[in-house]
């Protein structure tokens, strides 16, 4: 599979990522190099492999379904730039 | 040309936890803005989810109810998507190995069975809650609703009309509160329908191009949603259009359905595994406890009340349609066994009817199962008769003597005149006192005789056994 000037411009563009043409041609080149990778490692058969969803051979710890966290907007919002009856403030949102 | 409706369902039915998903905070309804949002729901840097053991354990209490397959290891996957209230810029949800797999729920369309398959039922998060009124040209958001543990349950699309769909929205609805996993309430956003809609050409084995329709808060919403929309393609079918595949909202105001985003400017999720949480194991042993924990199930139930009790197939779904209500039965049928129908009319009657009227649950219900089969029990062995039972139903339902049947028929001398030597008397002074009614019986005149049987029950104010009178009046009468 080989990627294209439009998939990174795509993606950059799905990741909210600004990129200028200079740049979005530098990120084509190196995205290319580890696609190369994965390809090197696709052609390894894995066919006896059990897939891995994650790089540490350990199990999901679960906690109690308790509420441990107490109120703590106050200290929270001191740091938010805009706060209103209780509300987080952000740019208009427009769907 | 004949269509063919074609409906899937994706419902999302918020797991009634006291924490959330991935944190300790509270998931308590109506709790001031962001005072339920801690530094995971707000997705501070170098916090970390940690998964709430009682979301797991009522996803596979929903699969075993399904008969689904539940996956261990189980994956959680990061679905990507910029909005404000979504502080990560990722729902942690599930793409490959949901905790449930496939199953089905058999639901029952006017008298007829069908079995609608599912797909699978994955955990998530939801998403805090924008409030777009106005702040000087900005939105509100308030997070406590972030990081809600919800079930999204996607059936396969095996429905074929709204009143399907509707069916089978409302059986599952009723499943997920028997097995206590979601309260249901629908205001609350704590059970969500979205629909997949489309149509083909009846006989067509290929399926149509489908909108999702979104929106859809109450069961008479979505059975009129549906309707607009299939309208709407085969409309534009017929004029040899074609149906574009995107999401539409419902706007019950003006009951249709428009367009909120089409599949071209859909977004790329780009799900991918999140590496903040490990695979999700769940032993047998684990699925083995909670299968005891596993309430008898509604289907279970239709069929015992049919075979055990000798109900209709109809009788023993309305009582099937909450867990308290065929809890109330069973108490009462408990207290009767040999009256099961005469209990089964008396709460699909008198008690539903009247809970339905003054708006409360049969939770909430003045009158327990014992009282009422007390009542009952009256009724069956002629203290009273049908007709008085429903007088001292309602006095009981005032709270009057502590609801206590026979204190309130005492109390009201509502007590059946059983005595026949008491009644034998009492005609005789009627047959003296209406001699021109018993020459006219005895004539051949019927009308006469329930005139007769009519003075009787007057003198009586209503007390006399009916049955009896008409015995003892037949006797001296012939």
């Amino acid at each position: 599979m080989t990627l294209s000037f439009n998939d990174v411009r795509r993606i950059a563009d799905l990741a909210y990522i600004e990129t200028n043409e200079e740049e979005a041609h530098m990120a084509l080149a190196q995205l290319s190099e580890i696609f190369n990778l994965i390809e090197k490692m696709q052609a390894v058969d894995t066919s006896a492999v059990e897939p891995m969803s994650h790089a540490q051979d350990v199990v999901q710890r679960l906690r109690e379904d308790v509420v441990t966290e107490s109120d703590q907007r106050e200290q929270f919002q001191e740091i938010a730039p805009q706060v209103e009856e209780g509300l987080y403030l952000v740019p208009k949102v427009i769907e | 040309m004949q269509w063919e409706i074609v409906i899937g369902l994706e419902v999302h039915a918020q797991l009634s936890t006291q924490s959330k998903i991935f944190s300790g905070a509270s998931i308590a309804y109506g709790a001031m803005p962001n005072t339920q949002a801690c530094e995971v729901d707000l997705a501070l840097p170098g916090v970390l989810p940690v998964l709430n053991k009682g979301v797991v354990e009522r996803a596979i209490k929903f699969g075993l109810a399904v008969g689904a397959k539940i996956n261990s290891p189980s994956i959680f996957a990061r679905k990507n998507y910029f909005y404000p209230d979504l502080p990560k810029g990722y729902q942690i949800s599930q793409y490959e190995l949901p905790v449930v797999e496939g199953g089905c729920l058999r639901i029952q369309v006017d008298e007829v069975e069908k079995t609608v398959r599912l797909t699978r039922a994955h955990l998530e998060e939801d998403a805090g809650k924008s409030l777009h009124k106005d702040f000087h040209g900005m939105t509100g958001i308030d997070l406590n609703r972030a990081g809600t543990p919800l079930l999204e349950i996607v059936s396969e699309p095996d429905m074929r009309s709204s009143a399907e769909a509707v069916v089978y929205a409302k059986t599952l609805h009723s499943l997920v509160r028997w097995i206590g996993i979601c309260d249901g309430n629908m205001q609350e956003g704590s059970f969500r329908c979205d629909a997949n809609v489309s149509v083909r050409p009846k006989g067509s084995d290929k399926f149509g191009t489908r909108c999702e329709i979104k929106n859809l808060n109450s069961f008479r919403f979505m059975e009129k949603a549906i309707e607009f929309e299939v309208r709407r393609q085969i409309e534009i079918l017929e004029d040899g259009g074609i149906v574009h595949q995107e999401t539409r909202l419902y706007d019950p105001d003006r009951n249709e359905t428009r367009s909120m985003r089409s599949k071209e400017e859909a977004h790329d999720y780009r799900y991918f595994p999140d590496p903040d949480l490990m695979p999700l194991e769940i032993s047998e042993e684990w699925i083995n406890q909670v299968e005891l924990m596993l309430p008898e199930l509604p289907e279970a139930r239709r069929r015992r009340y049919v075979t055990a009790f000798d109900l209709s197939d109809y009788d023993a779904m309305v009582l099937t349609a909450t867990r308290e209500m065929a809890d109330f039965f069973e108490s009462a049928v408990k207290q009767l066994p040999s009256q099961a129908k005469l209990c089964a009319n008396w709460i699909m009657g008198e008690v539903s009817g009247r809970l339905n009227k003054e708006g409360i649950e049969i939770s909430d219900c003045p009158i327990n199962p014992v009282q009422l089969a007390t009542l009952l029990q009256r009724i069956s062995d002629d203290t009273i008769s049908g007709k008085m039972a429903k007088n001292v139903f309602d006095s009981m339902w005032r709270g009057e003597q502590d609801g206590n049947v026979d204190a309130i028929i005492e109390n009201k001398g509502l007590k059946q005149i059983s005595d026949s030597g008491e009644i034998e008397k009492l005609i005789d002074e009627i047959l003296v006192a209406n001699s021109q009614q018993v020459a006219d019986y005895r004539s051949g005149k019927q009308k006469a005789f329930n005139s007769l049987v009519g003075q009787v029950m007057k003198a009586t104010r209503g007390k006399a056994n009916p049955a009896q009178v008409n015995t003892i009046l037949k006797q001296k009468l012939s």
